[in-house]
């Protein structure tokens, strides 16, 4: 091509410069064009915010004063280290992923399971599921705060007709987190439930006969045959599932603000708070870098664990 | 995956377990009927949160606190429907979910595609250090930045403006490297065609490159569409004027508003998912291959 291309274009090419040097230069420049539009918005949005974010948590700043405050050094980060309000925000966060990821993994890999296995109305499977998962964080909030309203919401009916005496759901400082998580479950498996759908139609039919012939009835194929060749989709449905857990705050945030009594509060909740609240950016800074750690961290693990597995097949 | 081996010997052996085979047919037989009953079950269960809201939707807001519980409708109505689409608010949220989502998912796709051109086809000096770059940005999640960018927006006057939701949406790491996947598995011939006839890059891009990549365009069209309308945090933080809120801010700020009337809630809470749930039905099938095709390459 760059032969092609060379010729085509020589004959504006001053002599003292080497056609080729000239060329380099002047695709140099088309690929800068290209990449100029993201790259600037990158730069504003996001690798600029980060690296003032390491710089402000270096800081006293406050929201309401211009400027970066005196310098602290790490004492944000040592203030946040010594903190029981930071430590139990990652707790929880901890706690929520606990909660929700192994149902999200294990559920979904079942329901995808039964639907692969269906030869009709695979549609309306896959509707009922995947609907909850479009709906916005705040209407799902609306609708679960209802089914959890005391004496009048449908849990509490539901419960009461078998005779259990209903949990305090949300205003119980030990239902709460519980009670988001099952909530939760809700609202996301229909994501996992596609992933683990298309990668259970990877799965050679062929596959299943053979074993079926050799007598292997359809546990052990599920043991023998689909859970192996299905490590690479778990893997990834229960990273980006924990990654997703980690940045709870939405339903929280609408369904009981991270109470009672500070039950619930997140990490990204405390870091709202601590910012915007309490006008601490500085410490907030501190903060979102610690909370950053602990995504990298997971994002790693995975990488790990994925490269791997890929070593391996 | 390396299975194609195991299959071809077996037609040999179908014969001989012939006899074994219709006992396993009848056994799978009654598995799968067992397995179907369970899947209806546990997806009609999936359905019953959706159903109740709209049920209550339909009742009275007085009928709505009545003890005992009931999904039984006295006096079906559609005057929450009409209280909370005759206020006003709703309006204006969905004009600007519309609109700060439409304008994301419009830079995104071309933002995304042009850096993701260059990064798949042309030729530059540093080509391997600006996709590492660019690739960094997909491991910082967008809610660690909250603080610096909001002082960001304070320092450019731009809070209370869709500017403040749209902008820092754009740049989504992750859209360009499913394009340059996406790119890279198109045949290089067809833009050395186009090369030896004198089109310049900006052509190739617009006339062979993103025509072909139609499948890739929908998946990150539909997905930063739905990432953005339903992105809560940030919003929440710059949009303070009701005029501007989008349906996730103005719905989070409406809870405490409608005290015990629950039917008001839901109707609202319907209303605000409405768009998305017709939106999914409409492209079912590409979002279910987006997530299929993009996830499991991410």
């Amino acid at each position: 091509v760059t032969n092609i291309s060379t010729i085509a274009g020589s004959g504006t090419v001053r002599p003292a410069v080497p056609a080729a040097r000239q060329e380099q230069r002047r695709d140099d420049r088309t690929a800068l064009g290209f990449l100029a539009p993201f790259v600037v918005l990158y730069l504003l949005f996001v690798i600029g915010p980060t690296v003032y974010a390491l710089v402000l948590s270096l800081f006293n700043g406050s929201l309401v004063r211009a400027g970066l405050g005196s310098f602290a050094g790490l004492g944000n980060y040592a203030e946040a280290l010594s903190s029981s309000d930071f430590w139990s925000s990652l707790w929880h966060t901890i706690y929520f992923t606990l909660l929700t990821t192994p149902p999200l993994v294990v559920l979904s890999f079942i329901f995808a399971l039964l639907a692969d296995r269906a030869r009709r109305g695979r549609w309306f499977f896959r509707f009922a599921f995947f609907a909850p998962y479009v709906l916005p964080s705040a209407v799902m909030s609306l609708i679960w705060i209802w089914i959890y309203t005391p004496a009048i919401g449908l849990a509490d009916n539901w419960f009461g007709r078998i005779g259990i005496t209903p949990p305090g759901w949300l205003g119980d400082p030990h239902w709460a987190m519980p009670s988001v998580a099952i909530a939760t479950v809700w609202w996301t498996l229909g994501f996992n439930f596609i992933l683990y759908l298309a990668g259970l139609q990877d799965i050679p039919r062929e596959l299943y006969e053979a074993a079926s012939l050799d007598g292997a009835g359809p546990f052990q194929q599920i043991i023998r045959i689909t859970i192996p060749l299905l490590a690479r989709t778990t893997t990834l449905v229960a990273v980006l599932q924990a990654i997703a857990s980690l940045k709870i705050f939405d339903q929280i945030y609408i369904m009981t603000s991270g109470g009672p009594n500070f039950s619930t509060e997140p990490a990204l909740e405390y870091i709202y708070d601590q910012s915007f609240a309490n006008m601490r950016i500085g410490y907030g800074a501190a903060v979102s870098m610690l909370f950053f750690l602990v995504i990298l961290a997971v994002s790693f693990a995975w990488f790990r664990i994925s490269s791997r597995q890929e070593g391996g097949m | 995956m390396a299975t194609a081996t195991t299959t071809t010997a077996r037609p040999a052996t179908a014969g001989r377990a012939s006899s074994t085979a219709a006992s396993f047919d009848s056994r799978n037989k009654l598995f799968n009927r067992v397995c179907f009953g369970v899947l209806i079950a546990f997806s009609l269960i999936w359905l019953v949160p959706i159903a109740w809201a709209v049920d209550t939707a339909l009742k009275p807001n007085a009928e709505t606190t009545k003890i005992p519980t009931t999904w039984f409708i006295e006096n079906p109505t559609l005057q929450s429907f009409r209280t909370v689409l005759s206020s006003g608010g709703i309006w204006k949220w969905y004009l600007s979910s519309f609109l700060t989502s439409a304008a994301v998912a419009a830079g995104t796709v071309l933002t995304a595609s042009m850096a993701a051109y260059a990064l798949s086809r042309l030729r530059f000096r540093g080509r391997q250090w600006w996709f590492l770059f660019v690739l960094a940005g997909i491991m910082i999640p967008g809610q660690v930045l909250i603080v610096p960018l909001f002082r960001e927006f304070h320092t450019l006057h731009l809070l209370n403006t869709y500017w403040a939701v749209i902008l820092p949406q754009i740049p989504t790491a992750i859209a360009v490297f499913i394009f340059k996947q996406f790119f890279d598995g198109i045949p290089k011939e067809l833009e050395e065609a186009a090369r030896v006839d004198g089109a310049s890059s900006a052509r190739i891009y617009r006339t062979i490159i993103m025509p072909l990549a139609r499948p890739a365009v929908s998946a990150v069209t539909i997905f930063t569409f739905v990432w953005s309308w339903n992105n809560l945090l940030w919003p929440l933080l710059v949009l303070t004027n009701p005029n501007l809120m989008t349906i996730q801010v103005g719905l989070a700020s409406v809870q405490g508003s409608y005290g015990i009337r629950y039917a008001d809630t839901m109707a609202s809470a319907l209303l605000g998912g409405l768009p998305l749930v017709l939106a999914f039905l409409l492209f079912q099938r590409n979002i279910v291959e987006g997530i299929a095709g993009t996830g499991l390459k991410g």
